[in-house]
């Protein structure tokens, strides 16, 4: 009997892991193929068959992508819409992030499902009225636009995170300083926030990854003052190889770094509003 | 200081109404504690008195100053937390000086009080700590010196000993009596641990289901109870209730308990020849209960159930023709399981409750 249980436990272990390894190769060989061309000279991305180890590391390809034409101007655009991003984000979401936390209100539940039901809403469908709605305004192919839908998209996304972070700061903290001489914003600002802001900077690193990813609505609302991968995807068809890889390498690396920071907080992030 | 008035306190949550018009005075550097199980209000009366409710209706004065529309900072209070509230980004010292920094006090004068209730907490050695460095009692006395400090004109505590254990909760409670008596705030203290509300209350306010059942001196809280509720929330173990029948005749009433009739004190003759005939429910503590070695006046016959020596006293459950009752004996009284024994009543510390409303009789005075 013990023999046949631990078979089954031996068993057990090794479907897990098996299963595991499927799956995070599924994800890194991907990711590895990509940075071995990016770091291959140009010629080598099209030999056949592809070596799988690197064999003549060069930078030549990545320095080919870097200096072409409006990528450095692109990489720039893109940090200050991330930038951007992040500030109205969290400006505007935190506020709502911590209400959701503290207060009961009527239509509470409602306000959390709208927003995740709103991350549903296909971005396609909005393009056409959006790229017409900021011609009329004059936000057309300017970076303010792209900061705004990047905003709007990740709203959502902060509110329920940060409302996560703030039902972990105790209220009887908070009170404790209301009659300690606070009044609500003093408590807020002198015990809430310094206890949040770990928890803050992870919603906020994870909002410029939001932002530095996306294609879809910086594209279409974009000409001249491209972001990073909209420049990328337009020049995608008449690009040579080795151009795509060694761009599609050098937008995952910030991703990757900072969620590779901030994952300690991943699991948090999502966490329960619901007192 | 100031003394402090709940005047007709009302406070609903949901259907829940958690303050029924509640009334209170509490005197200038007064010890008061609120006593009574989860969900009576306890809690609820205390938050309000800190401005962390606002109130459905009724007032609420500081001294004169009616504060019912302030907010916390602007009513002089403190409070202990019973979670202790900890601010777990500041040092010892930056937690119990917070208060006195945002009343913008000079520097040297912040460090001189600081430093003071610090020595008061025993906390000296740690001011320089992070509250995760500290112990749990530890972490509670921060949470008092941080209170102190302020002096404000009332002290609140919410079951500040409660997350404590048992052999801390019996040193901070005798810490916590000393500390009033050195420092003489009026105090309002929050729990529901009967033994913390005796030892430490000036008077003690029992609650039940949002109302104050009863408002009085600790051991008249112990020795009179108001009603059935109190005599059975108070006292380990708390008082047994035996139900009776009145039987009033020209030589005076009696009470008939089982097969016994008990002779009630003189004061309570006239109380009860007038509920001639009716169900009466009997209250006494089981230190009042005394074994007799046959049948006496104001006796009843028990039989022995479970026999507890506790060191400083034996505890007995005894049966009461169908009634359990727990009678207290001296260590060395010999008494055996199953064995069948007289009780003695000791008719002056019978308290008489109506059966049907649990309400106690009062004695009438001559």
């Amino acid at each position: 009997m013990p023999s046949t249980l631990s078979r089954r436990y031996i068993l057990g272990r090794v479907s897990l892991y098996g299963g595991a390894i499927l799956l995070a190769l599924w994800t890194l060989a991907p990711l590895y193929l990509i940075a071995l061309a990016a770091f291959s000279t140009r010629q080598a991305t099209f030999q056949w068959p592809k070596p799988f180890l690197p064999t003549d590391f060069s930078i030549d390809t990545m320095q080919f992508f870097v200096n072409s034409r409006g990528v450095l101007d692109s990489v720039r655009n893109s940090i200050i819409v991330a930038l951007l991003t992040i500030a109205g984000s969290l400006v505007l979401g935190a506020p709502g992030g911590y209400a959701l936390a503290r207060f009961r209100f009527r239509g509470k539940e409602g306000i959390s499902l709208g927003l995740l039901i709103s991350k549903m809403f296909p971005t396609a469908i909005l393009s056409i009225p959006l790229a017409v709605t900021f011609l009329q305004l004059d936000l057309y192919d300017s970076l303010w636009g792209v900061a705004l839908v990047h905003i709007a998209m990740a709203l959502p996304f902060v509110i329920i995170v940060t409302a996560g972070i703030f039902v972990g700061v105790p209220r009887d903290l908070e009170e404790v300083a209301q009659t300690l001489g606070c009044n609500r914003l003093q408590a807020f600002l002198r015990v809430v926030l310094p206890l949040a802001l770990p928890g803050l900077a992870a919603a906020a690193i994870f909002t410029f990854v939001i932002s530095w990813n996306e294609v879809f609505a910086a594209t279409i609302l974009t000409l001249r003052n491209r972001t990073l991968p909209a420049q990328v995807l337009s020049g995608l068809n008449d690009s040579p190889l080795y151009y795509r890889y060694a761009g599609g390498f050098f937008m995952i690396v910030p991703a990757l770094i900072f969620i590779f920071l901030i994952r300690r907080y991943l699991l948090n992030l999502w966490g329960n509003i619901v007192r | 200081m100031a003394g402090i008035r709940f005047q007709s306190i009302r406070k609903v949550f949901g259907k829940t109404v958690a303050a029924d018009s509640v009334s209170l005075e509490i005197r200038d550097g007064e010890f008061m504690v609120l006593l009574g199980p989860s969900g009576c209000g306890k809690t609820t009366l205390l938050r309000c008195l800190a401005g962390l409710e606002h109130v459905d209706g009724g007032r609420v004065f500081i001294g004169d100053r009616d504060v019912t529309d302030r907010a916390p900072r602007d009513r002089r209070i403190a409070m202990v937390f019973q979670s202790y509230a900890v601010f777990p980004h500041l040092t010892v010292f930056d937690n119990i000086a917070f208060g006195l920094k945002m009343q913008g006090r000079p520097r040297d004068e912040i460090k001189r009080r600081v430093e003071e209730s610090a020595r008061l907490l025993e906390l000296t050695d740690f001011l320089k700590r992070y509250p995760a460095q500290l112990s749990g009692g530890q972490r509670q006395r921060v949470a008092v010196a941080r209170a102190i400090v302020m002096q404000a004109a009332v002290l609140l505590m919410d079951e500040p000993l409660s997350n404590l254990d048992a052999l801390l909760r019996l040193q901070m409670r005798a810490e916590l009596k000393r500390l009033h008596q050195e420092i003489k705030a009026t105090t309002i203290y929050v729990t529901h641990d009967q033994v913390e509300a005796l030892s430490l209350g000036d008077r003690i306010a029992v609650m039940q289901s949002g109302r104050i059942v009863q408002c009085d001196v600790p051991m008249n809280i112990y020795d009179y109870p108001a009603n059935k509720f109190v005599g059975g929330f108070i006292g380990t173990p708390p008082m047994n209730f035996l139900p009776g029948v009145v039987h009033a005749n020209g030589d005076g009433p009696t009470v008939v308990v089982g097969e016994s009739h008990l002779a009630p004190a003189p004061a309570f003759a006239h109380a009860l020849s007038a509920k001639n005939g009716e169900p009466i429910l009997l209250g006494i503590r089981p230190e009042n209960l005394t074994l007799a070695p046959n049948q006496q006046a104001n006796t009843i016959r028990a039989r022995v159930r479970v026999v507890e020596p506790l060191g400083s006293h034996k505890l007995l459950t005894m049966q009461v023709g169908t009634e359990i009752s727990k009678v207290s004996v001296a260590p060395d009284q010999r008494v055996a399981p199953n064995e069948d024994v007289w009780l003695h009543f000791d008719p002056e510390k019978i308290r008489w409750m109506d059966a049907a409303t649990g309400e106690a009789i009062s004695a009438t005075v001559e």
